[in-house]
């Protein structure tokens, strides 16, 4: 086992080992957990960053241990790291190590923070698994942990009435979706002959496999990854700690999918990667428009996060897959940087709603958010310009229908991200300090240094990667800006004046028909509840009532029956005496004929 | 006489022996811990049976044999061997036995422990010896043992509705054992010989005789199992059993029936389970379905894991039904699965519901609130029940998925399929489950709740760590299952 697959198998099991001993602590012992969590992290963010740099990862690496022999169907505890998945993981280690060091702050007075902790380096671990798996099971393995790290943590805060259900919700939807994800995963084993990952994406498969489990794996990367119609449970899930939404719910978990298809490329040539372009369409655009109407800090962001992992999902499908990881990675930094901001103003003034006026009091704070949103709107040069320049200019450039519906979206997604980006700036940090705001402060240095390492890629990625041999590594295309380049450009600029006239303008009255559905994500809610989640309750009701009455009662009926019979031959056996006298006489009259004739037989 | 034969030996008498011991000893306190004793020494046994002997030169592949003539006048043989399909039975058994016996130490019934912790060694004799029996008429006598034990554990020790709970599961599995008796007489009679390392494969039994014999004796272990519709003992029993009964009726009561499937009914009877089989698989999916759905709507705690049981088994019994080395790789694996986690869950209800006085949903909440370590240990029991990836019920589950697809077909794919969301509705159910119980504020049965005894940290933190275990490591039992199932299906791939 050479060093760079020994480190690879590290990479999820120093946080694992951490988090697993995370969960014998004492829930109070901060001091410890936090340690252990940011020792965990630490280790995996260093050897992220062993890997990232190791000459023989951009070959791309792999390794086979035997783990689970089911008779011909073999899983193994495969690895596979190439440059894109050694960037990835440096970028999920180092959020995870931010948001470690973030919560010591954030979460000063929880008497859980064992618990917190540990599962946060537990979703670590599992998402690290995810992206050095080199077998679709292992895969599966840490895809679905994370999903429950995620459940668990968003039901973290108990003085939360609404935390539980947002966590139920969260891990349902994904979970329905997972089904697919599943199958998929066992169509794809079957029909290969192996789980083996680069052999699963090199095989030859009948005409009808790659479609079928390319729209099954889809199903289950839509709902991990928020997608149109199974975003549903990510705004909810902002219930869960503001660290937590920053790690799991912008940077890491729900980008996961993206990744996962960029090693599965060839399912998108086909039905899935139409499906794929359409869904990214509507969800960028629905993602930006509730953006634009959400009232409350986090679910800006949330929604925000919906639409631009569609980004990251339309450019897999327009391709090539690496503007997809560029865009990852890039929103990685600046969604986690706009995540922590946030956390610095919740904590600040204890409301996720917008206060304003908050610029002269926080100017860290400020700065790092106006940052984080001017990379999240495409202003050159931070980081999301280049990475959403590059999906642009590929969907642009597509042929089939699909990928012109997505690239009219992602334009106009791009003026609405202008608009929402610099309403929230304007809405929660500009004006005149209110009552709110009094006492407002920057936050402790546990949480400020995350925010300021955080602020370094979010602004510095695009120019970084565009620049020198890491570029090459993940196959990207090198930049060529020309005069298309200006037209996301103008959009983001018109939208932005749109939203500083609005404001300029002053809270007008109660919002419009348009903007109460979008903030309420256009019905899509009510939706699945009355056509999926009532339908499947009264179901699991009437099977309830049927297994008790019906199955049940036959058994009961059955058994009555048989006493019934009996009762009923017990009554023939209690006739008065002459006639028992008679019927035994009879038999013997029987009996002694039945012997004669027998025996005049013989 | 080998280490492993005596162990053969060991494995029996030592219950046997313990049984008898713990009823007649006077005082109550020094009967169970004689049991515990007698329970952690038969485990010990059983785990010797893991070292195999030298492989026999023909015919199955056990590790250990002992055949010794029992009746000669009936022909009937007392022939005991261990495979690696019996193998992680055995252990579980013995284990559970032995989590039973010392959770009655530190929690004794409020009348008759002695009796109550002989009668948990008499199931185990009866389980083990099914396991071990490679003589038809000796399993059938050992299926036997199990029963009335476990109606006295039911009907003496059992909740308010134990009368009622008692009769169903006596009639109920009564007549699957007459069903069982005529089906081992009708192999004898027609083979000539009740010994399975003969029959399995099939050989001496014709067609006509392969029908009757599996008709008869898949409906009997179908009662034991329990596959829908012939599961309606199973909520009852398992909800007015006391803790320990309840677990011992999930951990090995019901793996009789799946173990006796697979090595009876498909050993003996090969062609007819390749025709029966499609039914056998729709049934399993609609106890899937319906467990699960049921489950989603339940409003008792006991009752609701009971429901997850009948679904758990029904995808032991789709895997079963695939009459494929994947298939019965993950049926036996999801067995031994089923048993550590519904084994766990049992424990973890009955300490809830003892404590807190009711098992309604509705009425308890708040657990995590006032006890966040049993809170935290149920909480991921029922994520091992739903079939997390990496805990040990995930890969009877997906792989009895996978099973049924490489089967392949329309038919097959759709009820692979409609396992799959089985899956799901299971998740759903667990979450409601662990909404309603730990999460939200403490209501008054949680509030007056007293702290459960440390010492049940000692019956749950096994199951916690082999669930975990499993998980990681399901070659633990997959490796010993090869060589046995491949000569299991020797019928199937002609190999």
């Amino acid at each position: 086992m050479t060093g760079v697959v020994a480190a690879g198998y590290a990479l999820p099991a120093a946080p694992l080992a951490a988090g697993l001993a995370g969960l014998l602590l004492p829930p109070a012992a901060r001091r410890a957990a936090g340690a252990l969590g940011l020792a965990g992290t630490g280790a995996a963010l260093a050897l992220a960053l062993y890997l990232a740099g190791a000459p023989q990862v951009r070959a791309g690496v792999t390794h086979h241990l035997d783990w689970a022999d089911f008779g011909g169907v073999r899983v193994g505890l495969d690895l596979w790291v190439g440059a894109d998945s050694a960037y990835v993981a440096v970028a999920v280690a180092a959020v995870a190590a931010a948001v470690q060091g973030y919560s010591l702050g954030y979460l000063r007075g929880d008497d859980r923070y064992a618990p917190y902790a540990a599962q946060v380096s537990v979703f670590t671990a599992a998402m690290l698994l995810v992206v050095v798996a080199g077998d679709l099971v292992l895969l599966l393995v840490g895809w679905e942990v994370m999903g429950l790290c995620s459940y668990l943590l968003i039901a973290h805060d108990r003085r939360l009435p609404e935390a539980p259900g947002a966590a139920v919700k969260a891990f349902l939807v994904t979970r329905v979706a997972d089904v697919g994800f599943l199958l998929g995963v066992a169509l794809l084993g079957i029909q290969a002959g192996t789980f083996a990952l680069p052999a699963v994406a090199e095989a030859a498969y009948p005409a009808w496999v790659v479609p079928t489990a390319g729209l099954l794996i889809l199903a289950g990367v839509l709902g991990k990854s928020a997608q149109f119609p199974l975003h549903t449970w990510l705004p909810d899930a902002m219930a869960g700690p503001t660290p937590v939404s920053a790690l799991i719910h912008a940077a890491t978990m729900v980008a996961a999918g993206g990744y996962v298809l960029s090693r599965l490329t060839f399912l998108l040539d086909g039905p899935a990667g139409t499906v794929l372009a359409l869904v990214a369409a509507v969800t960028v655009l629905l993602g930006a428009a509730a953006a634009a109407a959400a009232d409350d800090l986090k679910r800006v962001l949330a929604w925000s996060t919906v639409s631009q992992v569609g980004y990251i999902m339309g450019a897999l499908a327009v391709g090539p897959a690496a503007n997809a990881l560029f865009h990852l990675l890039t929103h990685a930094a600046f969604k986690a940087l706009l995540f922590l901001g946030a956390g610095a103003v919740i904590h600040a003034v204890a409301a996720g709603r917008f206060v304003g006026g908050l610029r002269r009091a926080m100017p860290v704070t400020f700065w790092c958010t106006a940052l984080g949103l001017g990379a999240l709107a495409g202003v050159p040069p931070l980081s999301g310009f280049f990475s959403k320049e590059l999906i642009l200019l590929a969907a642009a450039a597509g042929t089939g229908w699909a990928d012109r519906v997505f690239a009219a979206a992602a334009f106009g997604g791009v003026a609405l991200t202008g608009y929402y980006a610099l309403r929230l700036l304007l809405r929660a940090f500009a004006g005149a300090p209110g009552p709110a705001a009094a006492g407002a402060h920057d936050p402790p240095w546990s949480m400020r240094a995350p925010l300021l390492l955080l602020a370094v890629p979010a602004a510095l990625l695009g120019l970084g990667a565009l620049h020198g041999d890491a570029r090459r590594a993940i196959r990207l295309a090198a930049p060529h800006l020309d005069a298309a380049a200006a037209l996301p450009l103008a959009l983001t600029a018109a939208g932005a004046a749109l939203a500083w006239w609005h404001w300029r303008r002053g809270p007008a009255g109660r919002p419009g028909a348009w903007s109460r559905a979008a903030a309420a994500g256009f019905g899509v809610d009510a939706a699945q509840r009355a056509l999926v989640v009532r339908p499947t309750l009264a179901l699991a009701g009437a099977a309830r009532t049927a297994d008790e009455v019906g199955v049940g009662g036959l058994v009961t009926g059955l058994g009555r029956a048989v006493r019934a019979a009996g009762d009923w031959v017990v009554a023939r056996h209690r006739g008065p005496l002459p006639r028992a006298l008679g019927i035994a006489l009879g038999g013997l009259l029987v009996a002694a004929v039945a012997a004669g004739a027998l025996g005049g037989a013989r | 006489m080998s280490a492993g034969t005596a162990a053969l030996v060991a494995v029996l008498a030592l219950p046997a022996g313990g049984a008898l011991a713990a009823a007649c000893l006077r005082r109550d306190r020094a009967a169970r811990i004689l049991a515990t004793a007698v329970a952690a020494l038969t485990l010990a046994a059983a785990a010797l049976l893991g070292r195999p002997g030298p492989p026999p030169p023909a015919g199955p592949p056990v590790w250990h044999d002992l055949d010794l003539p029992w009746v000669p006048a009936l022909d009937l043989r007392l022939h005991l061997a261990v495979d690696g399909i019996s193998y992680p039975l055995v252990l579980l058994t013995a284990l559970l036995t032995l989590l039973c016996c010392a959770h009655l130490c530190w929690r004794p019934p409020a009348s008759g422990g002695r009796l109550l912790a002989a009668l948990l060694l008499l199931v185990e004799l009866g389980a083990v010896g099914t396991f071990l029996a490679w003589d038809l008429l000796l399993f059938f006598c050992f299926f036997e043992v199990v029963l009335l034990p476990m109606y006295a554990v039911i009907a003496f020790w059992g909740g308010p509705g134990r009368r009622r709970a008692a009769r169903l599961f006596a009639v109920y599995t009564l007549t699957g054992s007459v069903l069982l008796l005529v089906g081992v007489l009708t192999v004898v009679v027609a083979a000539g010989t009740g010994d399975l390392s003969v029959l399995t494969g099939g050989a001496g039994l014709g067609r006509g005789a392969q029908y009757a014999a599996f008709a008869l004796l898949a409906l009997a272990f179908a009662v034991k199992a329990p596959l829908w519709p012939l599961h309606t003992w199973l909520p009852a029993a398992h909800t007015e059993a006391p803790t320990v009964g309840s677990v011992l009726l999930a951990g090995v009561l019901l793996k009789l029936g799946t173990y006796g499937l697979v090595r009876v009914a498909v050993g003996v009877a090969p062609q007819a389970a390749a025709e029966f089989r499609g039914v056998l698989a729709a049934l399993a999916t609609a106890a899937i379905l319906v467990g699960t759905l049921v489950c989603l709507a339940q409003s008792e705690l006991k009752r609701l894991v009971a429901y997850s049981s009948v679904a758990h088994m029904g995808f032991v019994l789709l895997g079963v039904a695939t009459l494929t080395e994947t298939g019965l790789h993950a049926a036996l694996l999801g067995n031994v699965a089923h048993g550590v986690v519904t084994g766990l869950l049992f424990f973890l209800v009955g300490a809830v519901k003892d404590g807190a006085g009711t098992g309604e949903l509705a009425a308890l909440g708040g657990l995590r609130e006032r006890f966040p370590a049993l809170a935290g240990v149920l909480g991921f029991a029922a994520v091992a029940s739903l079939g997390l990836p990496g805990l040990a019920g995930f890969w009877g589950e997906a792989f009895a998925v996978v099973a049924a697809w490489q089967v392949g077909g329309a038919y097959w794919s759709t009820l692979g399929a409609l396992a799959a969301v089985g899956g799901a509705l299971a998740a759903a159910s667990f979450l409601r489950m662990l909404r309603l119980v730990s999460h939200g504020p403490a209501g008054t049965a949680v509030a007056a709740m007293p702290r459960p005894a440390a010492a049940h940290w000692w019956s749950w933190a096994p199951l916690v760590g082999l669930t975990l275990l499993l998980g990681v490591l399901p070659a633990l039992v997959l490796t010993p299952g090869h060589a046995p199932l491949r000569y299991l299906l020797i019928p199937f791939t002609g190999e």
